[in-house]
């Protein structure tokens, strides 16, 4: 089986590190070997978390810049940033509400352009997949599931070999039982986001 | 119940790499468990201190981590298998109990790990702890994966027990924080209790007694070295006449790289996973066949200078190489590709690495460092400070700490000058205060305050040093995740039998001439003691009292109303400028505050010189 390899980031409290334990969980149901890695030292404090998923037959836990397959940002300018973790066929996708760093508020940097950013994204890897994964977590009735809406569209676009149902059942054992259904609402709403950017 | 309790040999989980390490050494039958603690390694001992609620492990979180491995090492001379657990600058701490205790011994196992950090993700040095077994003769043991990492426990304590001595168990961050499948296995009984046998002729350390541990010492080498020569955790991976010797992570990246360079038929893998004493015989052995060989080990050439010994003393002229600034680095961590590519260099193999997107174009992007967070009490302390300095128009020079309050390193707080390790604010302020003219000011957390603090405390007391020591007392070990620490009052966290040492008490005590506790959320009146404490010569102290706003959550502790900006506003920015509390932005050219963020601490508003700032009437509400 190929290497797939999968990079997360997000900003510390938006729940990238129980996404990553669901996408390890549907793994080890779909008896798929996994690894993973991740890096949350001050994750409490507004910095930044990055988690490396690598599944297939692989010992390593981390990616090297130009070796992702796929990148999900939960933060439109964390994606940019993290863009050289792609190579031209790398598959990216994006929640585009912005969470404004600190440094912006303060007048010490200037947010990208969110078209910019796209077109930017765009032109380097195969194939771009934006939305306001914000939005639809409201829509769920659960604006702390942006990371939910972003394990559905990452299910959708069909790059790591399990299940929609593989998913829900980890969904079911990692998250909180009085969340399930509002996180459930918000995977399918994710689900069908990717499914609409084609 | 825990789930690394879990009794059901063959499940398979997955688990973090600190997880594992906790669940190997439950399987392993350990007892008795201590640490201080620092990340890389934390999550470790989080575990033993859940699992110790609901059994019969003990665990303790000791002052700093000499003492956790002084309280390990009697246990384990008592028979009952132990494990004192640190990050690696925590070793150096350790260090003095460690160096004799490997004369002495052990009757039952013990681990003692030490969780390295290449790259510095969270610490202040990279230091490669593989010198602490080459320094102190014990035996060490690197895992390569999460899994390996659980198995390989149970064989340390067994060993730790053949040896009679404590083995070094070595991780790296990239073994601590990631996570993998394991299997679990048996839990062996744990001996909760021991017996103390007296046997003062090997077990106190005067010159007579050392003189012959000494020996022993060097015997228990040979026979580690004899023991590693066959060990399963030393072991070729493939055949050929080129030769890679590597450890730890670095393995991973080579096995990965010698598959998608096609390259496993050509290049064997030593991969060494008991690293000291290394197996001589065994180096040797793998270096007569090759034509060429690669030492991959992340940190120091450790392998790399004792392979290069050997070939030495094997009369082999096999070219082997390492560091050098063609092939790898002592710096940081390693990554696949790297790795990959210095193979694919060093071994003539053609390779088409990956484009990485080019990324020239893209704009600046703001940074998002680590900040205080909104309503850290650090931060009203630090600005505080700042103002009284600056109403007494003294020059300042903050030696500061480790811990969350390092973090007031940067503008506009800029409230640290100094820093080497844990406990060096009060030590060092000592020295500023002697050669310089300037008011020194140094600050320390209250958990760092009992690990390293109170010694430079009393020498300050002692030498008559003209500092003032500021003790940001937030009631826990807030930088690594919440750990209480000697002044937490434990019955908060509805556990039983544990003292409670006062802050307060021990500095007056020692003796200092000017102590001062302060409620840093009352501005003014906090910054009037302040201005006394600096005037006053000698050794003065403040003790900045205000639990943690995190920790605060934890406790469930009553929130307070958020404050907003009204209209008064004249848009002065002082709270911005002087402040930067991460809960004010800016929209339409004016600061606002976000409620989700503030804390209700109302340090802005008692410095706002407009009085624009006010509590919002309603509850909370989400923007």
């Amino acid at each position: 089986m190929d290497v797939t390899r999968v990079i997360i980031v997000a900003v510390g409290g938006q729940g990238n590190l129980l996404a990553s334990s669901v996408l390890g969980e549907a793994a080890l149901l779909a008896g798929m070997p996994m690894q993973m890695s991740e890096i949350h030292g001050m994750a409490q404090r507004g910095g930044v978390v990055e988690s490396a998923l690598i599944f297939g037959e692989a010992r390593s836990t981390i990616i090297s810049d130009g070796e992702a397959d796929l990148l999900v940002g939960f933060e439109p300018a964390e994606t940019l940033r993290a863009v050289q973790k792609c190579n031209a066929d790398s598959v990216v996708i994006t929640n585009l509400a912005p969470l404004m760093p600190f440094t912006v508020n303060i007048g010490k940097g200037v947010y990208p352009d969110l078209a910019q950013l796209q077109d930017l994204i765009r032109k380097k890897t195969a194939r771009l997949i934006a939305f306001n994964a914000a939005k639809l977590a409201n829509e769920a009735g659960n604006p702390l599931a942006v990371n939910m809406v972003l394990l559905g569209a990452l299910t959708q676009v069909d790059i790591l070999p399990f299940s929609v149902d593989n998913v829900k059942e980890a969904m079911g054992r990692k998250t909180k039982q009085q969340f399930l259904e509002s996180n459930l609402k918000a995977f399918d709403l994710g689900f069908r986001a990717a499914e609409q950017a084609g | 119940m825990h789930k690394l309790l879990t009794d059901n040999p063959g499940e398979k989980m997955l688990l973090l790499g600190n997880e594992a390490i906790a669940r190997g050494a439950i399987e392993a039958g350990v007892a008795f468990t201590s640490t201080y603690p620092g990340t890389p390694s934390s999550e470790i001992t989080l575990n033993f201190f859940q699992m110790s609620q609901e059994s019969d492990l003990y665990f303790e979180y000791s002052t700093n981590e000499k003492v956790a491995l002084e309280v390990s090492a009697a246990a384990a001379n008592c028979g009952v298998r132990s494990m004192a657990v640190m990050k690696h600058v925590g070793l150096n701490v350790a260090a003095d109990a460690l160096m004799t205790l490997a004369y002495v011994g052990v009757k039952a196992g013990l681990v003692v790990l030490s969780a390295d950090d290449p790259f510095m993700f969270s610490s202040q040095n990279e230091q490669d702890n593989r010198y602490y077994a080459k320094l102190s003769g014990l035996p060490m043991l690197e895992p390569s994966s999460v899994p390996e990492a659980m198995e390989m426990l149970p064989y340390a304590f067994d060993l730790s027990e053949q040896l009679q001595e404590p083995v070094l168990f070595r991780t790296t961050t990239r073994i601590n924080h990631s996570s993998g499948f394991v299997t679990l296995g048996k839990i062996r009984e744990r001996r909760t209790k021991g017996e103390f046998t007296k046997d003062p002729l090997n077990l106190v350390t005067v010159p007579a007694v050392s003189r012959n541990l000494h020996v022993k010492l060097l015997k228990n080498i040979d026979a580690a070295r004899g023991i590693a020569e066959s060990s399963p955790y030393n072991f070729i991976d493939g055949s050929g006449r080129l030769g890679i010797i590597c450890n730890g992570v670095s393995y991973n990246y080579v096995s990965d790289a010698l598959k998608d360079l096609g390259a496993a038929d050509r290049i064997k893998v030593l991969r060494i996973g008991f690293s000291h004493p290394l197996p001589e015989a065994l180096i040797k052995d793998f270096l007569q066949g090759c034509e060429k060989v690669l030492v991959v080990e992340e940190g120091e050439p450790y392998m790399e200078e004792a392979v290069k010994a050997f070939a030495q003393e094997a009369q082999l002229t096999v070219p082997i190489r390492g560091k050098s600034k063609e092939l790898f680095s002592r710096l940081y961590e390693y990554d696949p590709a790297m790795v990959k590519g210095n193979i694919a260099a060093y071994f003539d193999i053609p390779w088409e690495p990956k484009t990485a997107v080019d990324a020239s174009d893209v704009p600046a992007i703001p940074q998002r460092p680590p900040t205080l967070c909104a309503g850290c009490s650090h931060r009203a302390t630090f600005y505080e400070v700042r103002k009284a300095a600056e109403a007494l128009g003294v020059e300042t020079i903050y030696p500061t700490d480790i811990g969350c309050y390092t973090l007031g390193l940067l503008p506009p707080l800029s409230a640290a000058d100094f820093l080497i390790c844990m406990g060096s604010s009060v030590g060092t302020a000592g020295g500023f205060s002697k050669v310089t003219d300037k008011k020194v000011i140094a600050f320390i957390g209250d958990s760092t305050f009992f690990h390293a603090g109170v010694a430079g405390l009393v020498n300050a007391v002692f030498n008559n040093h003209d500092l003032t020591l500021v003790i940001l007392d937030n009631g826990t070990t807030a930088m690594t995740g919440h750990q209480p620490h000697p002044g937490v009052d434990m019955q908060r966290l509805n556990l039983d039998g544990y003292g409670q040492v006062s802050i307060e008490a021990v500095v007056r005590a020692v003796g200092a001439s000017h102590v001062t506790v302060i409620k840093p959320y009352k501005v003014k009146k906090s910054i009037e003691a302040i201005k006394e404490a600096i005037t006053h010569k000698g050794v003065s102290v403040i003790i900045s009292q205000e639990v943690c706003a995190l920790y605060a959550r934890v406790l469930k502790l009553p929130k307070r109303k958020p404050f907003q900006i009204t209209d008064r506003c004249k848009n002065r920015r002082d709270c911005m400028s002087d402040l930067a509390c991460p809960a004010f932005y800016v929209w339409n050219e004016r600061i606002k505050i976000d409620p989700v963020l503030c804390t209700g601490c109302a340090l802005c508003a008692q410095i706002c010189p407009e009085n624009a700032i006010s509590p919002l009437k309603k509850k909370k509400e989400t923007v």
